[in-house]
């Protein structure tokens, strides 16, 4: 009797543990944030009242906090992930870029928004230009102008930097600190030991169009450089030059001046002038050491100072062994703009950071003192670009502001679409295969609309 | 007297019966449902593009039309299969002459139980982690690539992610490496379940260690060889985590290593519930049929 009872206890504790776990959340309604909410919060920007106690920040590297904590009055660093702004706690949500994280990420809280509680809603973002329109051209993020920022207050930005984060209505939805026109980025060893001498005004020539680039690439070669990494780094010097967008009427579209990226780089890489690795791998940025033996880097100053390996000892960085120059081309690479989530109830802070970080110009001077970004203020770039005193140690003291700002206003962003950042990526891995000479045009052509097909199902080729 | 005894039989079956209900639960909940629900899900189209949700709209069975009609889905289940075959092969016949050895007691093997442990070793590390490490070795700059340049037996870096059969040989090995040991210990077991009065029987009646292991070992060990080729069978199917680590989720060069786990994986990207349930519906039927065909040939022959 004693072993039945036994039993049974044992069994029913079976069952029941077994069931325990199956209690689950019953998935999230994919609703539009109610337009009550958004009411409410534009009401309370206007007041300045009931501010949230917890801002959500959600970005996918350590840039934006960075400069949050080097550069925002008053605020104070916790931890790792926290921080604080008077008597408002800020919590950083960062998750990398790779494999589209970031983004799932921040989709999945924006298409909560309505449930969450104030203090868990996503309240700042930031975004990037090849995804812009994704988010701009949603209900998920709130006008500028709703936030008290006015046409005045964002004068002095590059005017590039607001087309990218305009939707279709003409409504603004974000803010950048930043502007990002591309360099081209050469090794002043290489340059002196090949070409004789390392001054931009002596580089430029050899690499003014892109038959001059490839005559330079073999002479580069003869003496056991890389003109670049890879052939990727030429990408976006062709990817911005475009004159169509990825999609038109639904359907891919390639660019003639992608197809010529694809031309060119397949013959850069047969003669041996470049390599085919991924951006960002080790094989990759070998070359921010000497004994990578790469030539040049394309890029903006956000790669220069950011990503060069700079505080690495031993790097041509941290030695100041780059420089800096025009190049083939102009273009633009990258760039974060700030949006305010709608349903936010920090909307005031979210307007102080931006005003802060994007229109003072004491401010944004300093963030380029500090951390030789290009900040997104065109009077305050083009004195700087005059100020001898001013150099980039990164670049062996060289200011290059004035190539950034003749490139900044050059810079036309009106064939974008919110398909660029699958497409850019796709197009990279696919034509890898045709590089290396495993597969023909052709097919490597017919896997990008494969993989783009498979990411945006709406789309036909 | 005899009436209570079979009373107490029928009330054991009762226990064995309720010591059942957590698998059947467990198996309910977490096997049938969402079998039933992914078929559901298979008849509508239902993605999201950017952050627009398209869908669901119920489309019948226009998702299996598409993914039969755009022909991709028999090259990857090409793919999956070579794959599978290339690291099974060896290992199926490595597993064998381990398992005789082992088994044999003429040949007082030392230290079996270190051997038996390291050969399951590879088993216990994560399939993803493992496909780091050999991304790793064999990129283009790493310690593979070097060593044969140092050795001279190579004068330029190979691109072993760059060759269609490189980068499935690579596959192939590490899946031969990691299961291995597994099928080793499954099919020793089957051994040492063979009567060892044959054995003797076999030896007084002169046959060689050949002969007993190809006219006894082999015969008396298919029950354990179709459970093995079976569930090794279904796991090549479902082969993901490997090539996919191995080949950043592309499948590359040009979708040549790209599974169809991998792609049902594609199309998670857009949150393509419809498509992705359609090609988990086939794949279950694939799985199903090969599993079938395995099981009658092996018991077919030995009838």
């Amino acid at each position: 009797m004693k072993k039945r009872a036994l039993s049974l206890i044992l069994a029913t504790a079976m069952v029941a543990g077994s069931l325990v776990a199956c209690g689950g959340s019953t998935g999230a309604a994919s609703s539009e944030p109610a337009a009550e909410a958004e009411a409410e919060t534009e009401a309370e920007a206007e007041t300045g009242a009931e501010e949230g106690s917890v801002l959500n920040v959600y970005c996918w590297n350590e840039e934006f906090k960075t400069r949050v904590k080097d550069h925002y009055p008053g605020y104070e660093e916790v931890d790792a992930t926290h921080g604080k702004i008077g008597d408002i706690e800020v919590v950083w949500n960062i998750t990398p870029n790779e494999n589209n994280a970031y983004q799932n990420n921040l989709d999945e809280a924006l298409l909560k928004q309505d449930e969450a509680a104030a203090n868990d809603k996503v309240d700042l973002f930031l975004i990037e230009a090849d995804y812009a329109l994704k988010y701009v051209g949603s209900d998920y993020t709130m006008p500028i102008a709703d936030l008290g920022i006015t046409e005045e207050d964002l004068a002095n930005q590059y005017s590039y930097t607001k087309d990218v984060v305009t939707d279709s209505n003409g409504v603004l939805k974000g803010v950048s600190w930043q502007g990002c026109p591309g360099v081209m980025i050469y090794n002043r060893e290489a340059a002196k030991e090949v070409f004789g001498s390392d001054a931009p005004e002596d580089i430029q020539p050899k690499f003014a169009d892109w038959d001059a680039f490839v005559a330079s690439a073999k002479e580069l070669k003869d003496k056991g450089y890389q003109v670049v990494s890879s052939v990727n780094d030429t990408y976006r010097v062709y990817s911005n030059n475009v004159t169509s967008p990825w999609v038109v009427d639904g359907k891919i579209n390639i660019d003639a001046n992608i197809d010529k990226w694809v031309d060119d780089s397949k013959a850069l890489v047969d003669a041996g002038y470049a390599g085919t690795h991924d951006l960002w791998g080790d094989d990759w940025s070998k070359g921010f050491y000497p004994e990578g033996k790469v030539f040049a880097y394309f890029g903006p100053a956000w790669l220069i100072d950011f990503c060069m390996a700079a505080d690495t000892e031993g790097s041509i960085a941290n030695a100041g062994g780059w420089a800096a120059t025009e190049g083939p081309q102009g273009f633009n690479w990258g760039g974060t703009w700030i949006c305010a989530a709608a349903g936010t109830d920090n909307a005031a802070e979210i307007a102080d950071i931006m005003r802060q970080l994007t229109c003072n110009v004491d401010i944004m001077t300093d963030i380029v003192k500090d951390d030789n970004d290009f900040v997104n203020n065109k009077p305050a770039m083009e004195a700087m670009a005059q100020d001898e005193t001013y150099g980039d140690a990164v670049l062996g003291g060289q200011n290059a502001l004035p190539m950034f700002c003749a490139g900044a206003d050059k810079i036309v962003m009106d064939q974008i679409t919110i398909y660029d950042q699958g497409c850019n990526e796709e197009f990279q891995k696919a034509m890898k295969g045709y590089f290396e000479g495993t597969t023909d045009k052709e097919s490597a052509i017919n896997a990008f609309y494969k993989a783009v097909v498979e990411k945006y199902p709406d789309l036909t080729y | 007297m005899d009436k209570a005894k079979s009373k107490k039989v029928v009330s054991y079956n009762k226990w064995g019966y309720i010591f059942l209900i957590p698998f059947v639960v467990v198996y309910c909940v977490f096997q049938l449902v969402p079998l039933a629900s992914t078929f559901y899900n298979s008849l509508f189209e239902n993605y999201r593009s950017g952050l627009t949700q398209v869908g669901p709209n119920f489309v019948g069975f226009q998702n299996y039309v598409k993914l039969f009609t755009n022909g991709d889905l028999l090259i990857y289940a090409k793919n999956t299969m070579i794959m599978w075959i290339l690291g099974f092969v060896p290992q199926i016949l490595v597993s064998l002459l381990l398992g005789a050895w082992f088994s044999d007691p003429s040949l007082r093997l030392k230290y079996q139980r270190f051997f038996k442990t390291v050969i399951y070793l590879p088993n216990l590390i994560m399939a993803s982690a493992f496909a780091m490490l050999f991304f790793t070795l064999f990129s283009e700059s790493g310690p593979i690539n070097s060593i044969l340049l140092n050795l001279g037996i190579i004068s330029a870096p190979y691109k072993f992610m760059s060759h269609v059969w490189s980068v499935r040989g690579l596959v192939a090995l590490m899946n031969f490496i990691m299961w291995f040991g597994n099928t080793t210990i499954l099919l020793m077991a089957g051994m040492m379940g063979i009567d060892p009065s044959l054995y003797e029987a076999a030896q007084v009646d002169g046959a060689t260690a050949t002969q007993i292991f190809f006219q006894i070992t082999l015969p008396l060990l298919r029950p354990i060889l179709l459970y093995v080729m079976i569930t090794s069978l279904i796991g090549g199917l479902q082969m993901f985590d490997v090539p996919q680590i191995l080949t950043n989720g592309t499948g590359d060069p040009v979708r040549s290593s790209m599974t169809l786990i991998m792609y049902l994986n594609k199309h998670l990207y857009s949150k393509n519930y419809g498509l992705g349930g359609a090609l988990s519906v086939l794949l279950f039927i694939i799985t199903g049929i090969l599993s079938l065909i395995v099981f009658r040939i092996n018991t077919r022959t030995s009838k």
